[in-house]
């Protein structure tokens, strides 16, 4: 049932968008990000629309699967869209009982929804299209010229991937918890809030017990293998930026223009 | 020969709340290692095996007494990286040892913390996963390995950092039959390469191949010789709640029936082999 989760996952393939180096692609999402919040009309949106398809059609990434990933967060849209619907005051359009909803109402409603759902799929096709491991060495470079001032980049990689690595470890051990549990006959599906958050103390102890001892034995090992820090430490596959991601970096910055000159001009 | 390890008089204590004793978990032992050996090393849980495994790499440092690997002191921390690079070490759990969540990058671990430079490592990281036959799962996640899998990865980790010397601490005791022949193959190879093998099992069909076995009770080495000679004092073994080879038991009993055995049959290919030809 923990299984289920799809945000931040992978979807495998060799496309163009694939091979482009780490680097670049998290520096576009962050481009494409802050690109949402410059934008002030829905013509900008279609910019973002088309954008947003030619990648997706470039990386073959079914929509399908994007889509899924929208579902966790799927209250969090509806919770704002309600909110800005009827707490916007304005012309009013009609009236629901004591509520009412306008029309600048309905209108910001959209367009935040539009930019919710755009912030949600940009930013889960980063790991939809990037390897974990690629990512977090991607990260490591990016943040490394911020290291002399005392920014730890080296260790929040190697955290990162030491993480990505036991997540399935630990979910194992949950299931496998959670069975045992279950064959004792503790119940962790029916009942209230409250008598579900009890039922998953006696999961959480034994998990976090387990989590601690496998942190010792990997300290244990990784001190065998001669860890001590990055600052010995080469890379077995370094980064290098390829003609491709020169065309990926144009194509960000002519992306970056047009937004930048619809927030000015129109 | 050559002694790539030697053990003076080492004893280890962990220290514990400041009211309580701290626990002695080795005591007094002296052990020379020659090179190229392969030696294992048994003893009852709590009898002071891991531990003694772990000054050798210096994860440990002596309370009292010394330990040598290559004639360098683990206690001088100026060697320490030389230490760990020429004594290897592989520990039990599987899961719990392999950093990366791909197979090939997990290998390289140890030869990039050595700082080599990226061409040698991609050809020993080649090496190390051929030598384990492990190269086809290079590029799979380690959670998708069998344990017996899992545990050739770590080998070929260790192996990539080109040591002289392999300590494996009870590497089969989590694997099924198959994954443990896998485990223990591999072993029998790289000794047979040269390297020097120090083996923590409880299996006494493993010891039973070594060159040398080792008997700890108590953080004490009670039994220390060829197998053969080792496995002669079953009745000492038996009282320290170990369990003797099969083939040795078997020309025990044999033995006390008064049929003749001779004994150098230790293993249970050479009792096998011995009494088909005998009784044929
Ligand atoms: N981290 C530790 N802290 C305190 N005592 C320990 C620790 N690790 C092991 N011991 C104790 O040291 C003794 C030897 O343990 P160990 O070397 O793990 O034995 P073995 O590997 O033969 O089972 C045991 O009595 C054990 O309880
Ligand atoms: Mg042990």
């Amino acid at each position: 049932m923990i299984r289920d989760i799809t945000l931040g996952q992978y979807y495998p393939g060799n496309s163009w968008v694939h091979r482009l180096d780490a680097r670049i692609k998290i520096i576009w999402t962050f481009v494409y990000i802050v690109s949402l919040f410059l934008i002030k009309d829905f013509w900008g949106y279609i910019a973002v629309l088309v954008t947003l398809a030619l990648i997706i059609g470039v990386s073959r990434v079914p929509l399908k699967f994007i889509l899924k990933g929208l579902k966790p967060i799927f209250l969090i849209i509806v919770f704002t869209f309600t909110i800005n619907m009827f707490m916007t005051k304005g012309t009013p359009l009609f009236t629901l009982g004591f509520l009412t909803i306008t029309r600048e109402g309905l209108y910001n409603a959209v367009f935040m929804g539009i930019r919710l759902v755009f912030l949600i799929i940009g930013s889960s096709l980063l790991t939809l299209v990037t390897k974990p491991i690629n990512l977090t060495d991607g990260i490591e470079k990016l943040l490394s010229p911020w290291q002399r001032a005392g920014l730890p980049a080296h260790e929040l990689a190697m955290m990162m991937t030491i993480a990505l690595r036991f997540i399935p470890t630990l979910l194992e051990e949950t299931d496998k918890i959670m069975k045992a549990q279950m064959a004792r006959g503790a119940d962790f599906e029916s009942g209230n809030i409250m008598n579900r958050a009890k039922s998953l103390i006696p999961l959480l102890v034994p998990l976090f017990i387990s989590a601690f001892r496998i942190a010792q034995d990997l300290a244990m090992a990784m001190e065998a293998r001669c860890y001590r820090g990055g600052s010995h430490r080469t890379r077995m596959n370094g980064m290098k930026l390829k003609k491709k991601d020169g065309v990926a970096c144009f194509l960000m910055l002519a992306y970056l223009a047009l937004i930048v000159l619809q927030r000015g001009v129109w | 020969m050559e002694h790539i390890i030697r053990i003076d008089d080492l004893v280890f204590e962990y220290k514990r709340e400041e009211q309580l004793e701290p626990v002695r978990a080795v005591n007094q032992v002296s052990l020379e290692i020659e090179r190229g050996s392969f030696t294992a090393i048994i003893g009852r849980n709590g009898s002071g095996k891991s531990t003694l495994a772990k000054n050798i790499n210096a994860l440990l440092l002596p309370s009292s007494g010394a330990v040598y690997v290559k004639g360098l002191n683990t206690a001088d921390d100026t060697k320490l990286w030389e230490i760990r690079q020429a004594a290897g070490m592989v520990f039990q759990n599987p899961d719990n040892q392999l950093v990366s969540s791909i197979v090939e990058d997990d290998v390289a671990f140890g030869p990039e913390n050595l700082g080599i430079e990226p061409g040698e490592i991609r050809r020993r990281v080649d090496d190390s996963l051929y030598s384990v036959n492990m190269y086809e799962e290079r590029k799979k996640a380690p959670h998708l390995l069998s344990g017996g899998q899992k545990q050739r990865i770590a080998i070929a980790g260790v192996i990539a950092m080109r040591p002289e010397c392999i300590i494996l601490d009870e590497p089969t005791a989590m694997l099924d039959p198959h994954g443990r022949a896998e485990v223990m193959e591999i072993i029998q190879k790289l000794h047979r390469e040269g390297i020097t093998i120090i083996l923590i099992t409880h299996f006494m069909e493993e010891a039973a191949k070594a060159d040398r076995v080792i008997i700890m009770d108590s953080g004490r080495v009670v039994l220390d010789g060829e197998p053969a000679q080792v496995f002669l004092h079953i009745e000492e073994i038996k009282s320290l709640n170990l369990d003797v080879p099969f083939a040795v038991d078997l020309a025990c009993r044999l033995r006390k029936r008064g049929v003749e055995i001779p004994e150098n049959l230790i293993t249970t290919e050479e009792m096998v082999e011995y009494i088909a030809c005998r009784f044929k």
